[in-house]
């Protein structure tokens, strides 16, 4: 039970700020994808820099461990550009998609329904793939730091910094 | 000339960092195992439940649901939980609005809601196959994925913004009118 509670106040939290990022918006992503309006990023690497900052400090200070999801070079590709593709038309990603019919956008319903219908599609797909596309190019759960053989606290300065340089870039050009 | 930057995306995207951080920390107290922001699972649930309904031993005997596991877990209530904190968020500061076709749609295809719906639909089957396929979408592979430097969340993430500039790009600039 505490499992579903946690899970729950988690996601108010996460919508809610999803919301005043202002996000959640159909404009927002499409104006990200047109190279209009980086709203998207600047919300995304926001979170990403604190993030990987407090979740790095977590795990070294024993509070909890890291669960990269397995590098599948194949699958990570294949299936980032279909991503990418479907995520132009439909305007939301899955997460923005509850919240955007949640904030009044209800033609994100069709978005939602679409998602779940391609979801069963690939469970359909899956045992056809299991043995070819998701095995090729099988790393495991790697990460920055264990490729480059560097400490983690090495990557983030020098990302944080790619970040920051970014967001001055937006800002002067005004996107 | 003065621009006023806009702080927001800003606070609230380090404040989710905050929140992912505090997320991890409680989750691993609490549940004993590590809980990362992520969404696209819960759509595969979702099929799960309706398929269910419909035919229990087809998802008993599908590989991939044996492996997701058709229940609801803290990410299915993460997706519930956003659906209330967004309603909640925008009824507060009055941002909610009722809309069935965005501006940048309208100004390319006109204002048929249906066509808009089955852009939606269609983007979406798409989309969440691909997302399955990569195993995660922008919140799993990407905010999740980078806090943890995932060589993964890396991949995915340039895959996803690189296919979907291409794809505005024919989308909503090509052919004459749409600019």
């Amino acid at each position: 039970m505490s499992e579903h509670w946690l899970g729950l106040i988690t996601g108010i939290c996460f919508g809610a700020l999803l919301q005043q990022g202002r996000v959640l918006r159909f404009e927002r992503q499409v104006g990200a994808m047109l190279l209009k309006d980086m709203t998207i990023m600047k919300f995304m690497m926001s979170a990403i820099l604190v993030g990987m900052v407090g979740v790095h400090m977590a795990v070294a200070l024993g509070l909890a461990q890291l669960g990269p999801k397995a590098t599948q070079i194949g699958a990570n590709v294949v299936g980032g550009l279909l991503f990418g593709l479907g995520w132009a038309v439909m305007g939301f990603c899955p997460g923005t998609s509850v919240g955007a019919v949640a904030e009044g956008r209800w033609h994100a319903i069709f978005a939602i329904l679409g998602m779940v219908a391609g979801a069963a599609l690939y469970a359909e797909a899956y045992p056809h793939l299991e043995k070819n596309l998701l095995v090729l190019g099988s790393l495991g759960k790697i990460t920055l730091p264990g490729v480059l053989g560097m400490s983690a606290w090495a990557i983030i300065p020098v990302l944080g910094l790619v970040f920051i340089l970014l967001f001055m870039y937006f800002e002067k050009k005004g996107l | 000339m003065e621009k006023r930057v806009n702080w927001r995306p800003y606070i609230a995207g380090a404040l989710v960092g905050v929140l992912a951080t505090l997320s991890v920390i409680v989750s691993t107290k609490v549940l004993g195992k590590t809980q990362f922001l992520g969404a696209s699972t819960t759509f595969v649930r979702a099929a799960g439940f309706v398929e269910q309904a419909v035919d229990l031993g087809h998802v008993q005997k599908n590989p991939y649901f044996l492996k997701e596991k058709v229940k609801v877990d803290w990410q299915f209530m993460l997706v519930v939980g956003i659906f209330i904190g967004a309603l909640a968020a925008s009824v507060i500061d009055g941002s909610f609005k009722l809309e069935a076709v965005p501006p940048v749609w309208r100004e390319r295809f006109g204002n048929s809601v249906g066509v808009r719906a089955l852009g939606a639909f269609l983007g979406g089957i798409v989309a969440m196959f691909g997302a399955r396929l990569a195993d995660g979408c922008p919140s799993g592979h990407g905010l999740s994925g980078l806090m943890q430097l995932s060589v993964s969340g890396f991949i995915a993430l340039t895959c996803f913004f690189g296919a979907g500039v291409l794809m505005a790009a024919l989308v909503y600039r090509w052919k004459g009118g749409a600019r």
